[in-house]
Formats: C-alpha cells, structure tokens, sequence
C-alpha cells in the first residue's frame, strides 16, 4: 500500500465520503472569510502605514485628540467582525447537524479497540456465528455507512482517517462513536491522532474501501478459521509457532491458540503492512519484524524472538500461508 | 551626603556573595527573572533544533523515540510555564512600579522568594532531562498515558511538581503585582489613568489566581494517583480520564490569555509611543481586557472537541470560541486607529509590533477555524494546531515581547540597542517564523499528526518539513543576533538618556538605569501620559524618608494618599525558604512522608523570615513621631 | 559581573553536572535489551529499573498469572504478597519457578516466554512483597484495585516456607545465580 496506488490516502482536502467532504465545504467556507478579513486588516494596515505622517522622538505628542471618528469606524468594522463570526458560527453548527444525520439504515457495526500501538477490530453482526475479530487493517464496504464503536485498551487514543471523516477519540473507561461512509473505493490511510505513548507515529490503519461484493468475500474470508498449512515448512512453522511464546499473546483461530494480548493473526498473510502500517507485509520485512519489532518500531510490547535462520524461515513460511 | 546618595543607599541590594541572595530590590529581581526565563527560552528552542533536525526526513533517526518524546514534552512545558508567563510577570516586576510612580513593588521578599521559587523548579525539570527522566507525556500529561499505570518510574512526578512549583510562582507574583496596582500608584494616579500595561498585568494575575488553583488540584490528584494510589483518573474505581482533561483545560485556556493579554499590554505601550499619541478609545482597550479575561474561562472545551462529550454543549463552546475574537478585534482595530492618526516613527520596536498584525490575526483566524467543530474534529492534534498555537504565541505574544525588549531595554541598561542589527534581527525572525510554522498549517490538513517522532516516506510531507526545519536554523540565528545585540550594547551601546523614545510613562521619568530607589520625588499625576501632559501643581510628592525604606500607600480607585509604609529589608530568608520548600517538593515526589518532616524546615524558614525585629519597629516608631 | 554573578551562572550548570554524572537508570527505557542472566550477587538489573518492573505487572496481567496467583493474594496457587516462599524468594529463584514451573502445579513456562520478560515477571512479583525500592516498583493499575500500590507495600522479610519439607534442600542449592 502506498500513495502511489491511491488519490490522497491520508488527507482532509480530498474528501472521498460525505462526513469528510461535509468538513471540507465548511473549510472552504471558512478560508473564504479569514482570507478576506486577514486581507482587509492588512491593507488597513498598510493604509495606514502609508498615510500617516512620519515624526520622531522629539514630534510634540498629541495629548486629547478628537477620536470620534476614529472610534466610528472601529465600530463599524466590530459590527462587520460580529456578523462574519456569526455566520461562521452558523455555519459551523449546520454542519455539525449534517455530520450527525449521517443515514445509518443498513449501517455496518465495527468495535474498534485501541491498544499500545495496534487495532483490534471486531465486525459485529445480527447473527453471532457471522462476527468475527481482525486487527490492523479495516475494510469497509463502498456506499454502506458503518458505525465505528471506539474503546480502550489501555490510554487514550484517537481514530482519524482524514480521507473519510473527522477524528474520535477512544477514551478508556467510555464508549465513543464514530459514524462514516467511504464513497469511493480505493486504499486509504488512517493513524492515531492522540498522543499515546513510544510508538503513537507508527499506530496506522491501514483502511481498504471494497465494492460491496470484494468486501463480501474479505469477510467470508476472514470468518473462516485458518487454512492449515500446505507444505511442510509451512508445517515445521506452524510446530515452532504454537509451541514456542508467540501464542502466549497471538490467536489463530483454528489452532489451540487462543491469546488476545496482541492482535489476531488468523489471516495476518491477507493484510497489507505488519506492525499497525510499520512495515510492508512481505516475506523479507516479516522475518525481519518477527526477529527483533524493537529494531523497526522500539517500545513495542512484542519481544524478540530466538529463532535460528531455518527456524525462522519456517516460522514465516506459515505465518504467509495464513491468508 | 545628598538626598540621592541617602536615598540610593537605603533601597539598594547589598553586595558580595552573601548579598546576592538577600536582594529585594524588585528591579534586581526583575532582571534576573527576565534573564533567567530567556536562557530557559534559549534552552527550549534548542530542543526545539533537535526535533526539527529529526524530522527533516523521513523515518530519520537523529534521535530515538523515547528520547524525541522528553523533547516535546521540555519544550513545551518550558515555552509555557517556564517562560512564556514568567517572562510577562517579571517585566511587571521591573516596570509597574515605574510605570505607577512607586518606589518599590509590593511585598518585595515575596517577590524575591516567587522568583527563587520558579528558578529551583526549572533546575529540577531539566536536572530530570538530563538524567533521562524528563517527563515524556506532553506538556498537557493527558492521563492515563501519565497515570502510574502507563508512565513508570519518576517522569510524570517531576511534571507535575514542576507544575506545583511554577503555579507557586506564577500566583504569588500575581498577588505580587495586583497589590502593586492597587496600592502604589502615585498620588493622582486614579484607576481610570493607570497606563494599559498596568490594566493588561492587573487583568491577568485576576485570572492567574482564579486559573491556577484548578491545575494545582490537577496535578496534586496526578502526584497521589501515582505515589500513594488514588483513583482520581481511574475508570475501574470510580475515577474518570476525562477529568483530567477538564481540570487541565479549565487553567489551560485562560493560560494562554497569561501569555497574551500582558502582550497587548506591551503593544498599547509601544504603539502609544512610536505614534506620538495615547491609544484611541482607551476604555474600549480596557474593557477588551477585561471582557477577553472573562471570556477565556468559557473556551476550555474545544480542546476537548474529540471526545464523547454531548454535541449541543460542544457548539456553546464554539460560540464562545469565535466571540472571544472579538475584543482582540476590537483592541487591533484601536490600534490601527491608533498609527493611522498618529506621527509615525519607525524604529525596531514598533517592526515588531507591526509584525504581530500579521503573525498574531493569521494565528487568530486558524484559532477561529480550530473553534469549529467540524473543522476541530479534521485538523485537532496534527501540525496545523501546531502551527496555530506558535502564530499566536510567537506572534501575540513573542515578537511583542521582544519589541518590548529593544523598548525598555535602555531604561534596563542606559544603553541603546543597535538600530541595525535590530532591524536584521527582526526580518531574520520574521522570515524564519514564516518558513518554519506556515507549512505546518498545509502539513496537519494533508494528515500529519503531531507529536510524531518520524513519519513514512511517500505521504507528501517531506517537502514541508524539511522547510520548516531550515525556517527553524534561521529563527535560532535571529535569537543569537538578538543576544550579540545585547551584550553589546551592554559592553559599549550609545548612551540612552532618561526617555530616549520621547514617551509619555512614567518610567521614562527615571534615569536610565533608574536608581536604586527609583523615585527622588516619586511623582503626582494628572493626566493618562504624564509625561506628554503640560506639569500642573503639586508634580511630586514630598515629606517621604530617604534613610528608610518609606512607600506611599494610596486609594484602590482614585490614588489618593492613604499612609506611608514601611517596605522590608533585603533578606536571606526568602531564598532559604525557597530552598526548603524546593526540598519539601522535591523530596514529595518519592515519599509522602516528605510532606510532613520536610515541611519543618519550611516553617522554620518562614518564621525566621517573619520574625520581627526590634531595631526595625524602633525606628518606624521614631519615624511615625517625627517624619 | 561580580564574582557572585558568575557563581550563580555556574551554579545551575553545576547541578546538571551532578545530575548527569549520577545518572538515573531508574529512568532508562531500554527496549532491546540483551539479556546475560546477572552473576550471583549482583543486583538485578530489572529490580533497579521502573520501566521493566512495569513492563513486568503488564506481562503478569497479559499472561493471565492472577488465574491461579490473584492479585497475589493467591487461590490455586500460592500467595506472591507474603514473605514465605516454597521455592526461595530470590529473584533467579523465581525466574526459575517461571520457566521450568515447581511440583503442585506451577506450569514451565521456558519456550512460552522469553527470559528477558521471566526477569521482568520476576522482579514484580518481587515487588509485590515489598523487595522493591520504592522508586522502581510498580505504582497502582488502572484496574480494580486488589490492595495498595506495590511501591507502597512494607518489606516482607523472604523466609521460606517451613510447611513445606522441600524448602530446605531448595534452600542449599538455589544460591548461586541463574541455573539453566
């Protein structure tokens, strides 16, 4: 994933969905004004530079002079500034009722939790059995709103993918909501917006916005448990996988391993970048990710591992068949 | 002996090692104030250069994480609390009893002891950075990232008693110079006359002393959550994340009005002098002032505007947020009434101040925007807030300090500043800021968060960094110009004379350093610019002692004599007291139990600072008998 | 300048001297550590550092120990907040009971957690009595409280478990640092 593949993947001034173009109008808006009342300060300004006289240190001061005219015109430009600050306010609390009359019929229901520094996310569903939990990457149908329901693992982060919507904070110990539509397709980039801690530059998401049958499929894909794997590398990784630490804080489902402490790795080889967007998601930045993280992304909570080079080719070569 | 000598000898500091922690003399405490808040200055832009230097390229590594995080945090603690409203405060120090026609500032040993107070707590702060436990949570210490859970060891401790120390500080200089302005104006001097810095000065330490205590008790619930296991800022027992952010932002806000309004105070000031005439509408100028100050505690929440906090009451703060535009507006358009009337005489100064009419309205129009919800919930907590806070603070408030600097400076020193490196000076700053702090709007709206130590290759945003980064260098040559200025005009500057700028405060009725006891004949005023106004009987007050430490005491509103005073002695109590206290914090932030044995020295301290001396109540006995 | 003058600028620069040269590895955040098990004696390097005896109460969390341990108040397993030990309460000494687990049900955790992470568990479960100074242990979780912060727990005196008959021989051989 990277810029070069998308139009504007992690920007407020291309707005592909309506609470980001919403925003985007105001802001256009807004420029408008404080453009035109900075320019008029400063030919004020300039006009009065330009007009008055020059004097020196020694220039008799004017001690009472007539300021009738002047406070006149001070207050005619007050009376000007409160009449655009209303309209700004005015504007401002529309747009605000126009973010939140977003249509929500038929809307997408998502748990997005927060951690130091990933995202697990979890795509609710009427019916249980269809659920299920990815971590890092979000994939949102085209056209169909979703309903972002924000927690806290730990401190308190913020969800912010420019290109979509404005931000959200995920605050531990309450429940926030974030409500978007992405009405173009395409790779987006998300990243949190609150300071949270070492690695708070390297906690992206990474957000893919399908066609409404790609994004099906995504999902089906991801429901369905590991494949187990196919060749016997793959086989000899998966052995030091489940035998070794990585499932003291890893879940693959469809194996015995069951941990939530670090995201979901069921279908990690179907995911764009490792490491919440540090790394791209190859076989070389892999080994080199699950060799020594702290090297890539220092402070992370994932140890280094003790792999000896066969080892760990193998490790990988499992760790790339979970598609 | 002459009356000059007598006088001098009686308000001066005494000398020598020992002496030079007794001093009282609120000019000498206002210099080392002044000094001391812009080595600090100094020391924060160059942590400044070094997070710069980080991110001029992408995934850079100047610098690692942990330590790029101390950095913002310092920086940002030390431009705010240790020295963008320490700054404002000393120059008040040194100028308002000038300026009011007093010999001296009230309650001097405090003065000195606030003054101690705030330089043992920059110590601590960056004795911590130094030992890598500089607190690394930003400069707001959001909990829970700051809380005992999330922020091992002693980072977020020393954060938070810097804090304690610098609201110390910041208070008892307010109580300080708020009974300065009340209480020792020249006779004649009524409320309605004061100069607009001294109206600037009263206004803010009014909200120093409503803001501050809502910090304290913030940052007092951050000391026990993490020393003793409180819950305030734990969800799980009851507590909430969320106060913090309230408590913090409730002073926070109108802490960038401390910043601020003493700012405006020092362009009435400078305005009124380099345009030859008072400030049109000064009661115009003086409600802004007052109206900004209590309009600023109803602003808190748009730092908050991301959270789940309910959407009606977010747009009242919106409301408040674009209203508060308007008294500043009002004060600007004054201003400009102000030159446009005026004979113009366009020296460094007055460069300066012109620059905050583009700075301080361009910082001003993106605080409108950042006032907006919806706007707030794209652009809050990327570069374009950063770019927002530095127009404001540099631009509202810097660059008029440091017009200020080159306007008093030779009231300071009896020395002017070089006319030309000022100029240069101000044009490198000028340019510098812009290069540096403009592309950070653009960089926040293309998606650049802030306090990011590096940031991935491809997103656009290499281009502006690294021209911010260059901006950065030419700022920093601009500050070490202005201190070659300085310390040359010191060695060997043109003499100034008493009122070099032809101005009409009554500071500029002193010698130029003025003298120990400011006033021979403290004065009585008539008029709004005394100086500027035709002399009219009686001018100066006399019958004050020159061979004791007399102040004239006069009425809240109308300045009228109200009795003469005793001021205190130099003393070596306030530093000692300030020292004890400094072990009292100090020693708190790992044990509780300092609170009770380390407050023993404090009182021993303080009740030897108080203990009253017979020689001295002797001799305003004598005094009050035969004056 | 007066000679005063100049003392009082050399003064702060004084300070910061002092404060470098003492240094502070409370404070150091070492995220990639190597990890050569410390000598018999020496003080462990985790017990003097608050970022890994906090990295440690995580990892206590994360790997689920209060399902059998509690708080430390203990259930299934023993309590880790008194002063009597069944294994020894020295720092290797528990690094052992970690990684190769103990008779009566404490699982070997060696190949399941890393051996820097086990001295980290360690050095917390160390604090949880008190071993601790108090700058470097953990202050409270945010969390439901199970008792005060570690960092203000009274030092239990570690003596070893005289219930049990192990204890004794255990006593004699887990002296001389870590024993893989």
């Amino acid at each position: 994933m990277n810029a070069s593949t998308s139009g504007g993947w992690q920007d407020a001034l291309l707005a592909h969905g309506p609470q980001a173009a919403q925003v985007l109008d105001l802001w256009r808006i807004t420029l408008a004004v404080c453009t035109l009342v900075f320019a008029l300060v400063l030919l004020a300004l300039l006009v009065a530079l330009w007009r008055a006289p020059r004097g020196t240190h020694e220039t008799a001061p004017q001690i009472a002079p007539d300021d009738r005219k002047p406070l006149r015109r001070v207050g005619v430009a007050i009376a000007a500034s409160t009449l655009l600050l209303l309209a700004l306010l005015v504007g401002s609390v529309v747009t605000d009722r126009a973010l939140a009359q977003l249509g929500l019929r038929d809307a997408l229901h998502i748990e997005l939790t927060g951690h130091q520094w990933w995202w697990s996310i979890h795509y609710d569903d009427p019916d249980p059995s269809r659920t299920f939990d990815t971590a890092n990457e979000l994939h949102l149908p085209l056209g169909r709103p979703a309903i972002l329901t924000l927690r806290s693992g730990d401190v308190i982060h913020s969800v912010w993918m420019p290109s979509l919507a404005g931000k959200k904070d995920l605050i531990p110990g309450r429940t926030t909501t974030l409500t978007l539509r992405a009405d173009r397709a395409g790779l987006y980039r998300g990243q949190c917006a609150e300071f949270c801690g070492a690695q708070h530059a390297w906690m992206a998401l990474p957000v893919s916005v399908d066609e409404p049958a790609r994004f099906d499929a995504w999902a089906d894909a991801q429901r369905a448990t590991a494949k187990p794997p196919g060749d016997e590398l793959a086989r000899r990784g998966q052995r030091l996988v489940l035998g070794g630490d990585c499932v003291m804080c890893h879940a693959i489902r469809g194996t015995d391993a069951g941990a939530r402490q670090g995201p979901d790795l069921t279908h990690l080889a179907a995911r764009g970048t490792l490491g919440a967007g540090t790394l791209p998601n190859d076989a070389s930045h892999l080994a080199a990710w699950v060799s020594n993280p702290a090297a890539h992304k220092p402070g992370v909570n994932m140890p280094s591992a003790t792999f000896s080079p066969d080892d760990l080719q193998a490790v990988v070569a499992y760790l790339r068949s979970l598609q | 002996m002459n009356v000059h000598e007598t006088l001098d000898r009686t308000w001066r500091d005494p000398g020598g090692f020992v002496g030079w922690f007794c001093a009282v003399n609120h000019k000498t405490i206002g210099l080392r104030f002044i000094a001391t808040t812009f080595v600090f200055f100094a020391a924060a832009g160059a942590l400044a250069l070094v997070m710069r230097l980080q991110l001029a390229r992408p995934r850079n590594d100047v610098i690692g994480p942990d330590l790029y995080n101390q950095l913002f945090t310092v920086h940002g603690t030390t431009m705010m609390f240790l020295f963008a409203v320490p700054v404002m405060q000393a120059m008040a120090t040194y100028l308002l009893p000038l300026m009011l026609g007093s010999r001296s500032i009230a309650f001097p040993r405090l003065n000195a002891y606030a003054y101690w107070i705030y330089l043992f707590g920059c110590l601590m702060l960056y004795a911590a950075l130094f030992c890598g436990a500089g607190p690394d949570a930003g400069w707001f210490s959001y909990v829970p990232l700051a809380g005992p859970d999330y922020s091992p060891g002693k980072r977020s401790d020393f954060w938070a008693q810097l804090i304690t120390f610098s609201e110390m500080s910041g208070l008892l200089e307010s109580i300080v110079i708020i009974a300065t302005i009340l209480k020792l104006r020249a006779p004649g001097m009524a409320l309605h006359r004061i100069p607009l810095f001294a109206w600037a000065m009263l206004v803010t330490s009014f909200m120093v002393m409503f803001a501050m205590p809502s910090v304290m008790f913030a940052s007092t619930a951050l000391i026990t959550d993490r020393l003793v296991g409180t819950h305030f800022f734990n969800p799980a027992e009851g507590g909430d994340a969320l106060l913090w952010q309230h408590l913090f932002w409730f002073f926070g806000h109108p802490e960038v009005y401390f910043i601020f309004i003493p700012a405006l105070g020092f362009m009435s000031q400078i305005i009124a002098t380099f345009s030859r005439r008072p400030v049109v509408g000064y009661a115009a100028m003086v409600l802004s002032l007052i109206a900004t100050a209590f309009m600023s505690f109803g602003l808190w929440v748009h730092h908050m505007f991301a959270t789940n906090l309910p959407e009606l009451g977010k747009a009242f703060f919106t409301a408040m947020s674009l209203m508060i535009a308007l008294p500043t507006a009002l004060q600007i358009f004054c201003w400009l009434a102000t030159l446009a009337t005026g004979r113009l005489v366009l020296k460094t100064p007055l460069l300066y101040v012109l620059a905050f009419f583009f700075i301080l309205v361009l910082g001003g129009l993106s605080g409108v925007m950042l006032g907006m919800v919806p706007l707030d919930l794209q652009v809050h907590d990327t570069y374009f807030v950063v770019a927002h806070l530095h127009y404001v603070l540099i631009g509202g408030a810097v660059f008029p300090l440091i017009g200020a600097i080159y306007y008093w400076f030779p009231k300071f020193s009896g020395r002017l500043l070089d006319e030309r490196v000022g100029k240069l000076q101000f044009w490198l700053f000028f340019i510098g800021f812009n290069l540096t702090f403009f592309p950070m709007h653009l960089l926040g709206l293309r998606g650049m968060p802030r306090r990011v130590y590096t940031y991935p290759a491809g997103m656009g945003w290499e281009g502006m960094n690294l021209l911010a980064t260059v901006g950065a260098f030419v700022i920093a040559l601009s500050v070490v110009l202005l201190v070659a200025n300085v310390v040359r005009s010191v060695l060997r500057g043109t003499a100034a004379g008493d009122n070099p700028w032809g101005a009409g405060s009554l500071e500029w009725a002193t010698s130029s350093p003025p003298s120990a006891g400011n006033f021979v004949h403290p004065p009585v005023v008539h008029g709004r610019e005394p100086l500027w106004e035709p002399g009219a009987q009686p001018a100066v007050v006399a019958g004050l002692a020159d061979d004791r430490r007399e102040v004239l005491v006069t009425s809240v509103i109308d300045a009228q004599p109200d009795h003469r005073a005793i001021f205190p002695t130099p003393s070596p109590w306030p530093f000692v007291s300030a020292a004890a206290t400094t072990l009292l914090f100090v020693a708190s932030i790992f044990t509780p139990w300092a609170v009770v044995w380390a407050s023993i020295p404090v009182a021993l301290a303080v009740i030897a600072w108080f203990w009253p001396s017979v020689r001295e109540t002797l001799a305003e006995k004598l005094l009050e008998r035969s004056p | 300048m007066t000679r005063a003058d100049a003392l009082m600028v050399a003064m702060p620069g004084l300070v910061l001297a002092a404060a470098m040269l003492g240094g502070c590895e409370r404070e150091q955040r070492r995220f990639d550590p190597a990890t050569p098990p410390p000598m018999a004696g020496e003080t462990i390097r985790q017990e003097r550092n608050a970022y890994d005896v906090s990295q440690g109460k995580r990892l206590f969390r994360w790997y689920n120990c209060s399902g059998c341990h509690a708080g430390g108040g203990g259930g299934i397993g023993p309590p880790l907040i008194d002063a009597r030990w069944r294994y020894g309460g020295e720092t290797s000494q528990i690094v052992q009971s970690i990684l190769h687990g103990r008779p009566g049900g404490m699982p070997a955790f060696a190949g399941r957690i890393p051996d820097e992470q086990a001295w980290k568990i360690a050095a917390y479960v160390r604090s949880m009595s008190g071993q601790l100074r108090t700058d470097v242990a953990a202050n409270r979780g945010d969390a439901l409280s199970s008792g005060p912060p570690e960092s203000r727990r009274s030092r239990e005196e570690i003596a070893l478990d005289p219930t049990r008959p192990a204890s004794a021989s255990i006593a004699a051989s887990a002296v001389s640092g870590a024993q893989r």
